[in-house]
């Protein structure tokens, strides 16, 4: 078959050949450009990328290693990096990530803090080796990793294997705003509790909660009824159940003085011990050692609507004329509160649980809202480390206020470095 | 009188309920609409645990009663169960008791938590209750060690995040601007409301005020949302009793 497409239809005999040539000529020119837009001319070699390294992340909990490599010429949105892992270095390679070559450039820590710029040379990710051997028990195991550059068709593997572990770190340097914070907020929590012992008389404003805790108890103590004081549903770790303990405290010691009884009801174990001996030592506290009954301090159940329908019937039952709902609730609030309403009592919430607070305000007579619980322990009582606690708290909110403030009339011109140095990783 | 009058009218409520109740479950039995399988008499057994539940709506009542007492003891086995599969096979019995005896390594390092449960239990003994504290100490600091950088994790760093947004986004409505300017005004303002030490008069004062307008629209929305939610529990109940056992709808 003859290739050729001659432009003259008559040509001279002796030119035959060099017409022959010129039809070749422009059937080359007219295929190229029909193939030209499917292959681009700048990517007819795929160049491997080159310092492909492991090594294990730092400031983590030993769940990853990370991988870096330089850029290479090649990269455009149709190639791809495949990076490869295996607990041996003669494989077998499992296929970990596939990833676009023009993304995962390297940042420095820094740079999360806004002081440095991403560095667009170098590769850079993590991979976590455990998602592919979650079977590896073996914490100081050793990962080989292998790169292959690809688009379409074309596979260009890098023939070097890397290795690393994945160790874990005491310190993340990325939570060092959090540490900073920390450390910072104590600071003012111990300059003001000095304070506070130097002037125990530091104003609190009212919280009217708060100034309903007596009326309540001398209601109780008037009727012969006793008081419940109904636990949240979390353990010693959350700050509002610490916080509910507290307030527990002082409402022992009245209740002690009083003579009224006091009837506590939880459903965690700990909770329950805990509140036992600050029940005890606050009857000890009032001079009334004999009148605390350990029988009164009970753990009802352990799972949510068990506990509900308990403390229900409880208060159906002995009709306890002040109730107190204090702590982190979750859905039994509606339930536990309504149940209250309906027997008459007079009733009292605190809770930081912002979900259940609509449902406290709508049936409780009065409500302690979010930290006004925390603030309650210092309002009854007026020890100066609380006192001190609730101003440094203070300080702290009129710095968040500063921050905020500047943070955004900053980020409103361009200037991110507030937003960053607050920002949460 | 009346009190008396009452009790026998709830006797005959109660009586009448449990009676219907038992008919109702017979005909079904009868009729073959419930199968005399396990199926079945779950069915007939979920759906009477269900009314007495529900009948604490009219008052208090001995259904209402037994169902509680059940319900109590069903979650303590639950727990038990929980606590063995979940905790203690896994995490005790299986690393460190099976190896001792089967001359495997074990992990001595359980024995720390081990005796600090085992503390805990002390608590039932006079003489040895004072080595309770140790867990309690224990499970105190630690807790409040894991809550405090949480804590300024979520509640503040989490939160100062997205309330920094630019003010002025350049775009072609002046919607988003209003919104970030909302947003730092609800911050500002409840963060306000907050302040113990301040007196809430002149310029805190309003602040505050706007502060519960903030928290109560919050609130109200919240409560809207959570009622739908619970809507839709009892009519999960509903339909249960509806279809499952009373074979009236669909």
């Amino acid at each position: 078959m003859r290739l050729g497409v001659s432009l003259n239809p008559n040509p001279p005999q002796a030119d035959k050949g060099e017409a022959n040539l010129l039809g070749r000529l422009f059937l080359i020119i007219v295929l190229m450009g029909i193939i030209q837009p499917i292959i681009p001319l700048g990517a007819a070699e795929l160049v491997p990328p080159e310092g492909f390294r492991a090594y294990d992340t730092p400031w983590d909990g030993g769940e990853s290693i990370s991988l870096t490599w330089r850029v290479s010429p090649s990269e455009s949105p149709e190639v791809n990096y495949i990076i490869y892992i295996a607990s041996s270095p003669q494989g077998p390679w499992i296929e970990a990530m596939k990833i676009r070559s023009d993304a995962f450039y390297k940042t420095g820590a820094l740079e999360r803090f806004g002081f440095r710029k991403k560095s667009k040379d170098f590769h850079e990710l993590q991979i976590d080796p455990r998602r592919y051997f979650a079977s590896d028990k073996n914490r100081q195991a050793i990962y080989y990793f292998k790169l292959a550059t690809a688009r379409g068709e074309e596979f260009v593997p890098t023939e070097q294997v890397v290795s690393a572990t994945a160790k874990g770190n005491w310190f993340n340097i990325y939570k060092i705003n959090n540490l900073i914070i920390m450390m910072a907020f104590s600071g003012v929590v111990i300059f003001f509790i000095i304070h506070a012992r130097r002037n125990p008389n530091l104003f609190l404003r009212k919280i009217s909660g708060l100034d309903a805790v007596d009326e309540a108890l001398g209601r109780a103590t008037e009727m012969g009824r006793p008081v419940l004081f109904v636990h949240g549903l979390t353990s010693m770790g959350s700050i509002s159940t610490m916080a509910a303990v507290n307030i527990l405290s002082r409402i022992a010691r009245r209740i002690a003085e009083y003579d009224a009884i006091l009837k506590v009801v939880n459903n965690d174990p700990i909770v329950l011990s805990v509140s036992q001996e600050v029940v005890k030592e606050a009857y000890l506290e009032a001079g009334r050692p004999d009148a605390y009954n350990p029988d009164y301090v009970v753990m009802v159940a352990s799972e949510q609507f068990p506990y509900v329908a308990a403390v229900s019937g409880i208060m159906t039952r002995e009709r306890p004329a002040a109730n107190f709902f204090i702590g982190y609730f979750f859905a039994e609030s509606l339930i536990l509160a309504e149940t209250g309403a309906a027997t008459g009592a007079i009733q009292i919430a605190g809770t930081d649980a912002y979900t259940q607070l609509p449902f406290f305000i709508t049936t409780c007579d009065y409500t302690l809202m979010g930290e006004e619980l925390y603030a309650a322990s210092a309002y009854l009582s007026r020890e100066p480390m609380l006192l001190g606690t609730l101003r440094a708290q203070d300080v702290g909110k009129a710095a968040i206020i500063v921050i905020l403030f500047f943070g955004t009339i900053l980020s409103s011109f361009g200037i991110q470095f507030v937003s960053q140095v607050f920002r949460a990783f | 009188m009346i009190n008396m009058k009452n009790k026998s009218i709830d006797f005959w409520i109660l009586t009448g309920t449990l009676s219907l109740f038992a008919l109702v479950n017979l005909l079904f039995f009868l009729l073959g609409r419930l199968s005399f399988s396990w199926e079945g008499i779950g069915t007939m057994i979920a759906a009477g645990l269900t009314l007495a539940i529900y009948s604490f709506l009219y008052k208090d009542n001995p259904t209402f009663k037994v169902v509680e007492n059940l319900y109590v003891g069903v979650a303590l086995g639950y727990t038990v169960i929980i606590t063995w599969f979940n905790a203690l096979k896994p995490d005790l019995y299986d690393p460190l008791l099976v190896p001792l005896f089967t001359g495997k390594h074990a992990q001595y390092l359980l024995l720390v938590p081990m005796f600090l449960g085992i503390f805990m239990l002390l608590r039932f003994t006079r003489r040895l209750v004072w080595l309770s504290r140790l867990t309690f100490a224990f499970v105190i600091g630690l807790g409040a060690g894991v809550t405090i950088p949480n804590y300024i994790h979520t509640f503040i760093l989490k939160q100062l995040e997205p309330s920094m947004r630019p003010v002025f986004y350049g775009g072609e409505t002046l919607l988003p601007s209003i919104n970030t300017l909302l947003i730092l005004l609800g911050v500002i303002s409840v963060l306000i409301y907050f302040f113990f030490s301040v007196e809430h008069k002149g310029p805190v004062g309003w602040l505050s005020r706007i502060g519960i307008w903030f928290l109560m629209i919050s609130f109200g929305a919240s409560f809207g949302y959570t009622v739908m939610g619970r809507m839709s529990l009892l009519i999960g109940r509903v339909i249960f009793l509806m279809r499952d056992w009373l074979g009236v709808i669909q």
